[in-house]
């Protein structure tokens, strides 16, 4: 098996007194879409900040292309829980401002073009020159994931990106992610509470127990086949076993596995289940 | 929730209230000031001149007399005759003159250093304590330390004006700059956006409208200031011209200054509104 590109190896959160999560390890391969599911508390966005650089841990270390990272990169884009456009930029300078920091060079118009651009592939080249507070909850997301993808990083980190909008406006821009990502090839780790999310989008779903002392309880392979389209999803055999092992351990073993791990469990190699066959 | 209220019939309350409050001032004057001078011995009264004529006190001036005189005064107000008459318009621009010049400096310097103390929690703990001693200080108790440092009375109210303009925008900046949301910032750093990137494109923008606040703030403590501190040191400016005519018991000149005085901080008020304006933003 090659090596992932992102690679997490032992880390840790802890307080004094308080061990969040401890001895964390999973890898992302190229290409991969991988979900990270849990309830709150338990060190997603920990854990996605820490994949960002914008947060070190405790202990242990995670690589990204066999280099250990210590900060923040253009290489590893974040897709923000809030859209996090800059309020006082137009939709356009929102992207150009992200464009202009990886290309230096760029001048002006070439800027412009390119953000123009990377707006009309989310469906925004009309509302280009409004700003943030003129744009729909919908609209603002599309903004912020036109300006993590405009950057062409080799990762696409997100943070539940579509939980602070309604069901409808979520399904349609959950498609558009899985549009780009899948054109682009792109490497992706998203944290979602959303199950039909995760399996919509992803190749595995690492399922979290709740913290404190929270593990990587288990990696569910996700069989299904792709391309997979919102409409015929819950058409496909085995999609219910899987959204049914999902709920089952967001329910009731996310609590009753909670604590300490028991003897057998290597925190290096998760018990692997395929449930949709 | 109040109603919205049309311009037009605001403004026309405003000039009956206007013209109500000149009008009982007019009619109040009316046939004072005659006739009270009647114990005046002639020989004193030709000793002391024109006031002591009419009566030993000074009539206030009619609304009137005031608008006459207004009128005389703004017909040429930029001429020069020696250095104790010149003309209201000249006044005044002295006096802007320093303000900007005191506002300027201040923020020159407490812009950039705000921005230093908002982005480092040590310096804003480190320095708090000297601004929060000096920030209650009244801006003319640094006059006589000014001019016997400076030993120029012109610069001296310009020193006036600086020092007490500084605060506001030095606290302000610091205050815009430390409440720069988080994730504007975690987006810079996503971005290797770089420190003077992060600084000017992203903190800087986020932090004008609470700035501009200061600035605002600023401009009015320093045009509140310049009054008194040109009455102390002289020589020109609008709060020396209102010291002169109190001098000369010149009321209706003191009206007019007073009048003078308002509508200019009014000026300067709406010109950093505007800017405020132009750099607020709305999520």
């Amino acid at each position: 098996m090659s090596k992932p590109y992102v690679s997490v190896e032992g880390i840790s959160r802890k307080f004094p007194g308080l061990t969040v999560f401890d001895n964390v390890w999973f890898g992302v391969n190229r290409g991969e879409f991988v979900c990270l599911v849990g309830h709150s508390g338990c060190g997603k966005t920990t854990i996605l900040n820490i994949l960002a650089g914008l947060d070190a841990p405790s202990g242990g270390v995670v690589l990204a292309d066999g280099r250990e990272i210590s900060g923040p990169s253009l290489e590893r884009a974040v897709i923000f829980q809030g859209h996090a456009l800059m309020p006082w930029l137009t939709a356009e300078q929102n992207v150009a401002f992200a464009l202009g920091c990886k290309h230096k060079g760029w001048d002006a118009g070439r800027l412009r073009d390119v953000a123009r651009s990377a707006l009309e592939k989310v469906g925004l080249g009309a509302a280009r020159a409004k700003k943030p507070s003129e744009l729909s909850g919908g609209m603002k997301q599309r903004v912020g994931i036109a300006r993590a993808f405009a950057v062409e990083p080799k990762m696409m980190l997100m943070d539940e990106p579509f939980s602070a909008l309604d069901a409808l406006t979520r399904g349609a821009l959950q498609e558009e992610v899985s549009r780009l990502v899948t054109e682009a090839g792109q490497t992706a780790f998203m944290i979602t509470h959303d199950v039909d999310e995760a399996i919509l989008l992803s190749d595995r779903i690492l399922l979290m127990t709740n913290g404190p002392m929270a593990r990587v309880a288990e990696v569910v392979i996700n069989t299904l086949p792709k391309p997979r389209v919102r409409a015929t999803l819950h058409h496909q055999p085995g999609y219910h076993e899987l959204r049914d092992h999902i709920m089952d351990f967001l329910i009731t073993r996310s609590r009753s596995l909670a604590g300490v791990a028991p003897r057998d469990y290597d925190p290096r190699h998760p018990p692997e289940v395929s449930p949709a066959g | 929730m109040q109603k919205p209220v049309s311009a037009w019939r605001a403004t026309l309350l405003s000039l009956i209230i206007l013209t109500c409050f000149l009008g009982t001032w007019e009619l109040a004057l009316q046939g004072a000031g005659q006739g009270g001078g009647a114990a005046i011995d002639p020989e004193y009264a030709a000793l002391l001149g024109q006031a002591a004529a009419s009566g030993g006190q000074t009539p206030m001036p009619k609304p009137s007399e005031i608008g006459r005189r207004l009128f005389q005064l703004l017909s040429d107000p930029f001429y020069i005759r020696g250095p104790n008459d010149q003309g209201i318009g000249i006044q005044v621009a002295y006096s802007l003159g320093r303000v900007l010049l005191g506002f300027g400096m201040a923020a020159l310097i407490a812009i950039p250093l705000g921005f230093v103390i908002g982005m480092s929690p040590l310096l804003n703990a480190a320095l708090n304590p000297f601004i929060q001693v000096l920030r209650p200080v009244s801006p003319l108790a640094w006059m006589p330390l000014a001019l016997f440092t400076i030993q120029d009375s012109s610069i001296s109210a310009v020193f006036v004006i600086f020092i007490c303009s500084i605060w506001p925008m030095l606290l302000n900046t610091a205050f815009g700059v430390s409440a720069v949301r988080r994730e504007w910032l975690n987006v810079a750093r996503t971005l290797e956006a770089g420190t003077w990137r992060t600084a000017f494109r992203v903190i800087l923008p986020a932090a004008a409208p609470t700035i501009l606040t200061g600035m605002r703030i600023s401009i009015g403590i320093a045009w509140l200031v310049i009054v008194a501190a040109e009455m102390l040191v002289g020589g020109t400016g609008i709060g020396y011209w209102v010291w002169n005519q109190w001098n000369n018991l010149s009321i209706a000149d003191i009206c007019i200054a007073i009048l003078m005085i308002g509508l200019v901080g009014l000026a300067l008020d709406r010109l950093l509104g505007l800017l405020a304006r132009a750099v607020a933003w709305q999520e």
